[in-house]
């Protein structure tokens, strides 16, 4: 068996509260979603705000790998190589009032 | 106490030539500075955003750019703060939609653009639920 990817993650400024204020955090993974649960594990609550409750990337979070969005590779099943880099990505978005 | 919001002049006066250019359709953009005491947020400068939302009522701010002005703050030791964006013939204020999707602790400048001209500015920031309007100084 092999060695999980070791990777980065970018993390957001809003959601490093819960990183005591890292902007990168690493982990291993043998794709996004190993690598997700593995932020999960050392930042308890960040996950929450990433995945809904079906484990399903949540509608205004992207997760970028490199300069790919993984919802144009594979989603959370994209695999990871070895000093991949992710990025949490918030999305900033709105309405005018009603 | 109202969270402070540091926005040099030059730098509204940019934000708010972005939002009448763009009329009649939401501009949008990201804000690149520090936090400092007592959660006063200090802009360094603002980086424009493309909106990939369809119709002038929304604004959704391309992820790439967001990425790129992460990379850049990152680079130049700041963080990115918060966010602009203009609401065309409506009231600076925020709407249901933003606060459903705003992030705590980042400051939220709407700039309210009425035919084509700058009505006001005004700055919003997420706490406890609810958005409290920020105090805005010019230094």
């Amino acid at each position: 068996m092999t060695e999980s990817a070791a990777v980065l993650i970018r993390i957001p400024t809003p959601l490093r509260t819960y990183t005591a204020g890292a902007d990168m955090v690493a982990v291993s993974g043998d794709n996004v979603a190993d690598a997700l649960t593995a932020l999960g594990r050392q930042h308890p609550g960040i996950l929450e705000r990433v995945l809904d409750e079906r484990g399903e990337l949540r509608p205004f979070v992207n997760v970028y790998l490199g300069s790919a969005n993984i919802r144009s590779l594979e989603g959370l099943g994209t695999p990871l190589e070895m000093d991949d880099i992710l990025a949490i990505i918030p999305a900033v978005a709105g309405t005018i009032p009603r | 106490m109202n969270p402070i919001l540091v926005l040099p002049g030059p730098l509204q006066a940019e934000m708010e030539m972005l939002a009448r250019r763009g009329y009649p359709r939401e501009s949008c953009g990201l804000l690149l500075g520090w936090s400092g005491e007592n959660g006063r947020h200090v802009v360094h400068y603002q980086q424009p955003g493309h909106n990939l939302a369809a119709g002038n009522d929304r604004y959704e701010l391309d992820p790439e750019d967001y990425l790129a002005a992460e990379m850049a703050a990152k680079a130049a030791g700041l963080a990115i703060i918060g966010t602009w964006h203009s609401h065309p013939d409506h009231p600076a204020r925020p709407s249901a939609t933003d606060l459903a999707l705003a992030w705590a602790g980042w400051s939220y400048v709407i700039i309210a653009v009425s035919s084509g001209n700058v009505a006001e500015l005004r700055s919003w920031r997420l706490g406890g639920g609810d958005f409290a309007e920020e105090e805005i100084y010019h230094d």
